[in-house]
């Protein structure tokens, strides 16, 4: 369990270098004979804020669900701080997943429940805490969000896209995870909304020594929020000796990376991607 | 060895070609091998799924709020439309029955065969209909809609179990009370019948309730009822099931409800056949001589 930091301090936690909590190692995932992911190896340390970029299809999304276990690989193994999840008994992998805060693209809230049972849900799940305590920890986690707490009754389909998202990080925040998973935060949302968005990433980072990882299209978010970024391309369009991860690095050297796939990414440029579509269209 | 060695030392087998795909048959024999498989798929998914929600409900029942609000969708807000459709299917029977009966005489024999048709299988298979399409359409509804907005990752994601949360309450709520809705069923459609024969088709009251009783033993009422919970098994599982699996976008949800129902209605059918010939060898192997039951 995590301790909460001074929120007005500016600067961040500091890493504990060279500790992995993460890993993917020699991670392969396969769906209908199709390999989304292919010998991925990747090493994430305790409290580092890492941007996983890349196109549509590249196998991102799966990538971070291998992280937490809802995608099973087909070869390899995930490892968090240095067990197996393929290895560890159902109870413990339960355990563990409560070590992740997951925060969905379309924050994949319950219809069902108010928002306020919606942060609550992890909580009641668990039944660690009372009803007083419940309610304390939903508000607080509301405030730190910038929700007012009129909004805890509501259902979520009357809320806006960036409110949703932001109870979804506040849900993602109620179990003080270890490691937070934000899948495609910015997307769909107006600039405006996306800064508060990246800004509330960095203010939870500021708050506690969480680990974050960040699947975005989002170059801003990316820059703003991340101390290393993740590139993968598509297992297709590779050779068989390629790796799938083509850019390993901090975001301020993605704009001077050697590997052009990455400067077209960045700049957002079309480049032979163009000329392919025309030539399967003919 | 390598395998390209390998492949190079072995000569080329010179095949015959295969007549039967040189046939017009091959295509529709290609079909049916590829639905048998997907049926084979199909059920030992359905079955695996089952083994799961079985653990579950063995070793830990989820919370009393979860199990509650199934209960009430299953069963209160099932219990009119069950009680309407159960009136006019005996209602029904009444009218279809009558015009042999009458033509023989036997009017007032009536009630004997409405009520054992309506106890033994109309009652426990329209409420497993009823409840298929209302609930079972719905289930598949819901789950498939909470799949395709990833509520069902988010439930695994905190830790908690999707089966164990979402299919054990409904799993609970048909078994419990599917027998409460096919009593229900066979209530209102003896009180359907009861009243158009008696009332509308103006047969002896006396002779109806007389024969009624004659008719319908305490094991006909008892093998329905029997029946009835396996068929709120099947609904359970299979619209569960299908509500998981569910395809993306909303035609896959659409799908998943269709399918659920369709699926749940022919199983139901095929149990209920299955089920029909074990208790009546049951009820036979006790009660040798018994001609009441035929």
């Amino acid at each position: 369990m995590m301790h909460e930091v001074d929120p007005n301090s500016e600067s961040l936690p500091a890493t504990i270098p060279n500790r992995s909590l993460v890993e993917a190692c020699d991670l392969t995932v396969r769906f209908n004979q199709h390999d989304v992911l292919r010998g991925v190896n990747v090493s994430i340390r305790r409290g580092q804020t890492v941007a996983v970029i890349g196109e549509s299809g590249c196998g991102k999304t799966v990538f971070m669900k291998s992280l937490v276990g809802l995608v099973k690989p087909t070869l390899g193994d995930v490892r968090f701080g240095g067990r197996s999840l393929q290895q560890i008994p159902f109870d413990e992998l339960t355990e563990t997943r409560r070590k992740f805060g997951f925060v969905f693209q379309n924050a994949a809230l319950f219809d069902s429940m108010s928002v306020f049972e919606n942060i609550a849900f992890p909580l009641v799940q668990q039944g660690i805490a009372t009803l007083d305590e419940i309610t304390e920890r939903v508000m607080r986690h509301l405030a730190e969000v910038g929700l007012p707490s009129e909004v805890a009754h509501r259902d979520p389909a009357q809320l806006s896209g960036g409110m949703r998202k932001r109870v979804g990080l506040a849900r993602a925040l109620i179990l003080q995870p270890e490691v937070i998973v934000y899948d495609e935060p910015t997307t769909g949302l107006d600039p405006i909304m996306s800064d508060v968005i990246n800004e509330l990433m960095l203010a939870t980072r500021r708050r506690y020594p969480v680990t974050s990882i960040i699947v975005t299209h989002d170059m801003r978010t990316a820059r703003k929020v991340a101390d290393r970024v993740l590139m993968f391309y598509p297992r297709n369009r590779l050779k068989s000796t390629e790796s799938q991860v083509i850019y390993d690095g901090p975001p301020s050297e993605l704009e001077h990376a050697e590997d052009r796939r990455v400067r077209q990414f960045v700049h957002g440029e079309a480049g032979e991607r163009m000329n392919e579509m025309l030539q399967a269209m003919a | 060895m390598s395998n390209t060695t390998a492949q190079q030392t072995v000569p080329p087998i010179d095949r015959e070609p295969n007549w039967l795909l040189e046939t017009k048959w091959a295509p529709w024999v290609s079909q049916c091998g590829a639905r048998a498989v997907d049926g084979i798929t199909l059920l030992g998914d359905m079955s695996l799924f089952t083994w799961q929600m079985l653990r579950w409900l063995v070793t830990r029942l989820p919370c009393r709020g979860t199990i509650l609000i199934n209960f009430y969708q299953v069963g209160a807000q099932s219990l009119p439309v069950i009680a309407l459709t159960g009136t006019f299917i005996g209602m029904v029977l009444a009218v279809q029955s009558y015009v042999q009966f009458h033509a023989i005489g036997l009017d007032s024999h009536l009630g004997a065969v409405i009520n054992s048709t309506l106890v033994k299988e109309l009652g426990p298979v329209l409420a497993a209909t009823m409840l298929a399409g209302r609930v079972g359409g719905a289930m598949a509804a819901v789950l498939g809609t909470m799949r395709v907005t990833e509520q069902i990752d988010a439930l695994t994601a905190m830790g908690s179990d999707p089966i164990h949360y979402l299919v054990v309450p409904r799993f609970l709520a048909c078994i419990l009370l599917i027998p409460a809705l096919t009593v229900m069923a066979d209530f209102m459609g003896i009180i359907g019948g009861y009243c158009y024969s008696v009332i509308i088709l103006g047969i002896d009251h006396a002779a109806y309730l007389a024969h009624s009783r004659d008719g319908v033993a305490l094991f006909d009422l008892f093998s329905g009822i029997f029946k009835s919970v396996f068929f709120g098994a099947i609904i359970a599982v299979v619209s569960c099931h299908q509500g998981f699996n569910c395809e993306p976008g909303a035609e896959g949800v659409g799908k998943a409800a269709t399918t659920a129902f369709v699926y749940s209605f022919v199983f139901i059918l095929a149990v209920d056949l299955f089920l029909t010939i074990v208790l009546n060898s049951v009820y036979y192997s006790f009660f040798p001589n018994d001609s009441s039951f035929l």
